[in-house]
């Protein structure tokens, strides 16, 4: 028999959050601090409203787009919240997930060659869906020292002729940086005069706990290079119901469209109705929500800077990425001790991009109670290395 | 800050003074002065604990009884509501607009005990026009939390 496999795809490496998780399955009473997805249910209105659509009998197609008046309540939220006009008509596609429309983005938009840049740490599908576009995915290591945004000069440095695409992940999963208004503009200015485009997830959004967060689409002159991609997963835990959204200049969207048409049809319907009500009535639960993930991070500060743990303050996402380069071990070495000697499950850094090395992503979309007790064994775990390292 | 600290320990009065300043991002000491000040007005007006009886082996029967009463010149409903209130078995007393004037809501030993208090005590309450108890059965949610096991993280432990 011939090899049944694509090269292209056997190439790609899996995801290190893969390897990771095959380990925490196996430890049947272990905490964790790994995950990446809000630890409340969907607001139960929203709920209410999906199960609605099913007893109306709502269960055909819509349009590939989206329902219109889910995509004019998205074109009312993004005026509202980041001061950016869409027409619904012809610059909005519901998606299935925002993960989605990163990979549509792509792919209608990079010809073979194309070099795609991409600051890491960040979440781990954008290298993957580039060299699925047949794109040249070059990473931009973003630093510590610059609390992990993406500076002016590091983008120059990386730009070639061939350059095409940025992808800016911003507030970030995992670091939990933002990217405020000058950070931006100081992007926008370099991304202008290279004729650049810029993929701009901003599926974190909602959570910011220093500005509220500035999309990159509503400066002057970006609107038209940039496609915006967010959706309901993180803003309204909405993440099994697997809903986003990308928006951007009409000939752009038409090409995305007409993947999304061949692959997709349309998002999944009663997951578009409860969103057309997450939008209409949900601004309330996504602020207590918004408020709850804030007092945690306060506190899981707090408790860093009691152990004496190096990191910096992040302001956005529900991630914090202390450093744990003191120890002198790989992220994964810490990882995978923390886990077999404390029971507790966080991610290596380098889960994200090889910069994550030294850094660990705690999550912190979990109860005060949880976090606590995760909190205690960490310490009791960290001193324990402080320890072994004195003794030699 | 008022309106931050009472949201939060709305639902967990037990929480250390500290970590509710590091959560909330301020001062302890502001935060143990503000909950000084606000049980001095009254607005913190106890700290009190949630309790499902229903799983311990204590007997306890709750009633809501629906009171029409007659307001009183010069009074209103406040003087009838507060001979009502002083009743230690009493728990809440509301006036409701609609069909009827009070709400009481009334807790006893035994389902007798109850009926005893409504017949002895409160229809014979010269403005009391009339009285509909009913028994609750079962409590299924109250003070915004549900009573039954919490649910279990259905999340997997690591996911991007």
């Amino acid at each position: 028999m011939r090899n049944p496999l694509s090269d292209k795809v056997v190439e790609i490496e899996p995801s290190g959050i893969r390897k990771f998780f095959d380990i925490v399955s196996e430890m049947k009473d272990a905490i964790s601090l790994g995950v990446g997805e809000p630890d409340f249910d969907t607001p139960w209105h929203i709920r209410d409203e999906g199960i609605y659509s099913l007893e109306r009998g709502k269960t055909f197609y819509t349009s590939n787009a989206g329902l219109m008046e889910l995509r004019q309540e998205i074109a009312a939220y993004l005026k509202r919240r980041v001061n950016a006009s869409y027409d619904p008509k012809k610059e909005i596609l519901i998606t299935v997930g925002g993960s989605e429309a990163i990979d549509l983005a792509l792919r209608a938009m990079i010809n073979p060659g194309d070099e795609v840049l991409i600051p890491q740490p960040s979440y781990v599908s954008y290298l993957p869906c580039a060299v699925l576009a047949d794109a040249v995915p070059v990473i931009i290591n973003l630093k510590e020292e610059n609390e992990f945004r993406l500076t002016k000069e590091e983008l120059l440095e990386h730009i070639t002729p061939k350059t095409k695409i940025l992808v800016l992940p911003f507030p970030n999963n995992p670091t939990g940086a933002i990217m405020e208004k000058e950070d931006l503009e100081a992007i926008a200015e370099v991304v202008i005069e290279h004729d650049l485009f810029v993929i701009s997830d901003e599926i974190y959004s909602e959570l910011t706990y220093k500005e509220e967060h500035v999309s990159i689409a509503s400066l002057p002159g970006m609107k038209e290079r940039t496609i915006l991609i967010n959706g309901f997963s993180k803003a309204y835990a909405m993440t099994g119901w697997r809903l986003g959204y990308a928006c951007g200049p009409a000939l752009i969207m038409e090409q995305m469209t007409k993947i999304h048409q061949f692959a997709i049809m349309c998002a999944p319907t009663n997951s578009q109705y409860a969103a057309v009500d997450a939008l209409k009535n949900g601004d309330e639960d996504v602020k207590v929500m918004r408020e709850a993930y804030n007092q945690r991070r306060r506190y899981l500060m707090h408790r860093f800077k009691e152990m004496g743990l190096q990191c910096f303050e992040p302001y956005g996402a529900f991630y914090v990425f202390p450093s744990i380069k003191e120890f002198g071990m790989t992220s994964d070495e810490f990882a995978t001790r923390f886990l077999e000697e404390e029971k507790v499950a966080v991610v290596p850094g380098t889960a994200f991009g090889a910069c994550g090395e030294g850094f660990l992503r705690i999550s912190y979309a979990y109860s005060l109670d949880n976090l606590k007790v995760a909190l205690e064994r960490m310490e009791r775990f960290i001193t324990k290395l402080r320890k072994e390292k004195e003794n030699g | 800050m008022r309106e931050e600290i009472l949201t939060f320990i709305e639902k967990n009065s037990r929480v250390d003074l500290k970590e509710l300043a590091v959560m909330l991002g301020v001062d302890e000491v502001a935060v143990a002065n503000e909950m000084a000040d606000m049980e001095k007005e009254n607005v913190i007006c106890g700290y009190h604990t949630m309790i499902d009886w229903s799983k311990t082996s204590t007997e306890k029967v709750t009633a809501l009884i629906e009171v029409r009463v007659t307001p009183q010149r010069g009074q209103g409903f406040d003087s009838i509501a507060e001979r009502i209130y002083k009743y230690p078995e009493v728990q809440s007393v509301y006036l409701i607009s609609g069909g009827y004037d009070l709400m009481v809501i009334l807790e006893g030993k035994s389902l007798r005990q109850v009926s005893q208090f409504v017949s002895d005590k409160l229809s014979t309450l010269d403005s009391v026009l009339s009285t509909a108890t009913h028994f609750i059965l079962k409590k299924y949610k109250d003070h915004g939390t549900i009573l039954d096991t919490p649910e279990k993280d259905e999340r997997m432990l690591v996911t991007p």
